[in-house]
């Protein structure tokens, strides 16, 4: 269960979440919505421990642990993920080489033996199969000349790979057209389960449609200011979020 | 240093950071006095019972060698050295030169095995063969019978003189004269031993060759002198890999490497550097000053260079080709890593002289803690070379701020249809790459690994497959403690 109470922080002495509250129980998923500015990415930045943000008041936990105390790395072994809006190229890097390097060192902090080249080439290709992607995505170097959709589809498949706990995906229908769309959301769905929850980050109803969320909350200045079923997000769509949140 | 990997991560697991080459082998040793005057190169000589011609060339050296200056023009800093305060002779005191591995002194194969390199499994595992180095001398080379049926001669330089003194006589200076540079000419005077290789006409080697060099012996310099001949149509691939003990003095190592080649001749030539660079605060470390040049004499002839530079407290080095056949091509790939307080100087000379030849040159620099890290090149092309053609392409890396990274490209070109190309780039591993490997569970020395050697990519694929993964992780080592 990931509990996030009063969460205040601040970029560059600016105060950008202004006390979030927001419990996402283990098994659900739920859709955080909001305009331009709102704090949406500084939120998934900050649950992910990315420099340069000050945590300023508030407390997160998941499972009970402290994750603000901890770092990206120690997120990732506890289970944490975080789908970026803007994949970061890693020139002269194959992708199974980073994969099975991140998934050995999520392996290794748990306690479990490490997958060999052999081993991991096997997973990979099960999983780009499930997802219907290319085995010439393990080829390539990580995210270098990639399209948009492309990169989308690969923080995917890093997903998929490392089965965490919790994904967070930071507006990760941005960009995307309707078929690439479907292979994340197919992606997204396939975790489902008791196990698995997920905070999906997003501008627009529209991926919505294919990750159906339990709960949609409305970020507006740094503040949830409305929760609700999945119908909110249709409602957001047909009033804005002026109107909503009034 | 062709390590078998598995014991290189046994020697790393053993100890928490830092050089894991830096132990000591207690041997007994036999010295020449401390210092360096005409009876030091005379005792030289003698203990290496060398033909007279040898010893004239050596104390020929050593006069033009009291006439010099010892370079400024280099980016580096280092305290005047004095030359009287050495040896220039350490050998482990054997009666007998082994004749096989069971002759070798039982803690020599101990320290080799340490290092990561298992004689005796080589030996029979076979693909590898391996000449040691330790301090002045050779102590053993592995496979020469083997070799010796392809007419290839792989051994050390005191025993070619003694047994190959016509090959010797021929190619010694021929392609490095003696008075070439400063430390060239006093490797001149006084170099010991180091790999002396023949590779008849038309001969492909079957195996690496390999040279593995150990400094131990403490105040002690190494200079070691290194010759291969590649005749007509032969191909040989060829390893060096080095290290030395963790001592707070700076210890000297100067070496002169002289390749030749034939028409239709190839030779690779890779090098894995880590002698001990000195600790967190830049007190001790190896200065490592080296020539090494290659003479493309026969067309379409091919020299390959690749180093991976990690180690020294100074690195002063300019693997060159003279490319002197038609159609004869020179390639040079290096990555140097500068952490602490090491400074690397390291470049390449091109010289295009044979019509339509062609050079590459990849360089990588990378500078961590506050090393300095500098790349000098120099590509020139004379008036008959018509057609040559050069790229170079020269990529730093910078991790954090208190490092430096320049680049140095001298191009003299006098003729009009060579083609002659310059890339450049500077850059920072930045927080966003590094933020999205730590998310992705990598520690943050994983991800500067990771990212570094993927930045080194184009050279390190240029290793024999062996030498790339213990490159890799040694890439990796070099940079602990540079983040965070």
């Amino acid at each position: 269960m990931l509990k996030i109470a009063g969460l205040t922080a601040e970029i560059d002495g600016k105060q950008i979440l202004n006390g979030i509250d927001l419990v996402i129980p283990t098994g659900e998923i739920h859709a955080v919505m909001g305009p331009n500015g709102s704090g949406k990415s500084t939120l998934s930045y900050v649950l992910s421990g990315r420099e340069g943000y000050e945590i300023t008041g508030g407390t997160v936990t998941f499972n009970g642990m402290d994750i603000l105390a901890m770092e990206p790395e120690e997120r990732a072994a506890a289970g944490l993920f975080l789908a970026f809006q803007y994949p970061v190229e890693l020139p002269g890097v194959g992708n199974a080489n980073f994969m099975r390097t991140a998934l050995n060192s999520i392996r290794k902090s748990k306690g479990e033996p490490e997958v060999d080249a052999m081993a991991f080439l096997k997973l990979a290709r099960t999983k780009l199969k499930a997802l219907q992607m290319s085995d010439d995505m393990l080829k390539r170097n990580v995210n270098v000349g990639f399209s948009g959709g492309e990169k989308k589809r690969n923080e995917v498949l890093q997903m998929a790979l490392l089965e965490p706990s919790l994904a967070i995906l930071d507006e990760t229908d941005s960009g995307l057209d309707i078929d690439a769309l479907k292979i994340v959301a197919d992606g997204v769905n396939a975790m489902r389960g008791a196990g698995f929850s997920a905070l999906v980050i997003t501008h627009y109803q529209r991926l919505l449609d294919y990750i159906v969320p339990d709960r949609v909350h409305v970020l507006m200045a740094g503040r949830i200011v409305k929760s609700g079923g999945p119908e909110l997000a249709l409602e957001l769509e047909a009033e804005g979020y002026a109107k909503v949140a009034a | 240093m062709p390590a078998v990997s598995e014991t290189l991560e046994t020697v790393q697991a053993a100890s928490d950071g830092g050089y894991k080459w830096g132990f000591e082998t207690d041997i007994a040793m036999e010295y020449a006095p401390k210092g360096l005057n005409e009876d030091i190169v005379r005792f030289i000589s003698a203990k290496k019972n060398e033909p007279a011609w040898l010893l004239e060339w050596r104390l020929k050296a050593y006069a033009a060698w009291l006439k010099m200056e010892e370079p400024d023009w280099a980016a580096v800093n280092y305290p005047k050295i004095d030359y009287q305060d050495a040896y220039y002779y350490a050998a482990p005191t054997n009666k007998v030169v082994p004749k096989s591995l069971d002759e070798v002194d039982p803690e020599l194969l101990r320290t080799y095995e340490k290092l990561g390199i298992p004689l005796r499994e080589q030996e029979r595992l076979q693909g590898i063969a391996v000449d040691m180095v330790f301090d002045s001398v050779s102590v053993a080379t592995t496979f020469k019978d083997r070799l010796h049926k392809d007419g290839i001669i792989f051994c050390s330089i005191s025993e070619a003189v003694q047994e190959h003194p016509e090959l010797v006589q021929q190619y010694l200076g021929s392609v490095v004269p003696q008075a070439d540079n400063y430390f060239a000419c006093l490797n001149s005077a006084v170099f010991t031993d180091g790999s002396f290789v023949y590779i008849p006409k038309g001969v492909r080697c079957p195996m690496e060759l390999s040279t593995y060099f150990r400094i131990n012996a403490k105040s002690t310099g190494q200079f070691e002198r290194t010759l291969i001949i590649a005749e007509a149509g032969s191909h040989v691939s060829y390893l060096e890999g080095c290290t030395a003990p963790m001592r707070d003095e700076n210890q000297m190592h100067a070496a002169v490497v002289e390749l030749v080649l034939m028409d239709d001749a190839t030779i690779k030539y890779s090098t894995v550097q880590n002698w001990y660079p000195g600790d967190a605060e830049g007190k001790g470390g190896i200065y490592n000053f080296v020539t090494k040049r290659a003479a493309c004499r026969g067309a379409r002839s091919k020299v390959s260079w690749t180093q991976v530079e990690t180690g020294s407290a100074i690195t002063w080095k300019y693997p060159s080709c003279m490319l002197l056949g038609d159609d004869s091509v020179g390639e040079f790939y290096s990555v140097a890593i500068t952490n602490n307080h090491q400074q690397a100087d390291t470049g390449t000379k091109m010289w295009h002289v044979g019509k339509n030849t062609k050079s590459t040159i990849v360089s990588k620099g990378i500078s961590a803690g506050q090393g300095q890290n500098t790349y000098r090149g120099l590509v020139k092309i004379s008036a008959k070379a018509t057609g040559a053609r050069n790229f170079t392409q020269c990529d730093s890396l910078l991790i954090g701020d208190k490092c430096g990274a320049h680049t140095v490209p001298y191009i003299e070109n006098r003729c009009s249809t060579a083609k002659v190309e310059h890339e450049a780039t500077t850059s920072r591993i930045a927080e966003d790459q590094m933020f999205y490997c730590r998310s992705r569970g990598l520690s943050q020395e994983e991800a500067v690994g990771l990212i570094v050697n993927g930045f080194c990519r184009e050279v390190l694929k240029e290793l024999p497959m062996e030498f790339a993964v213990e490159a890799q992780k040694l890439l990796a080592i070099s940079l602990e403690g540079s983040v965070g």
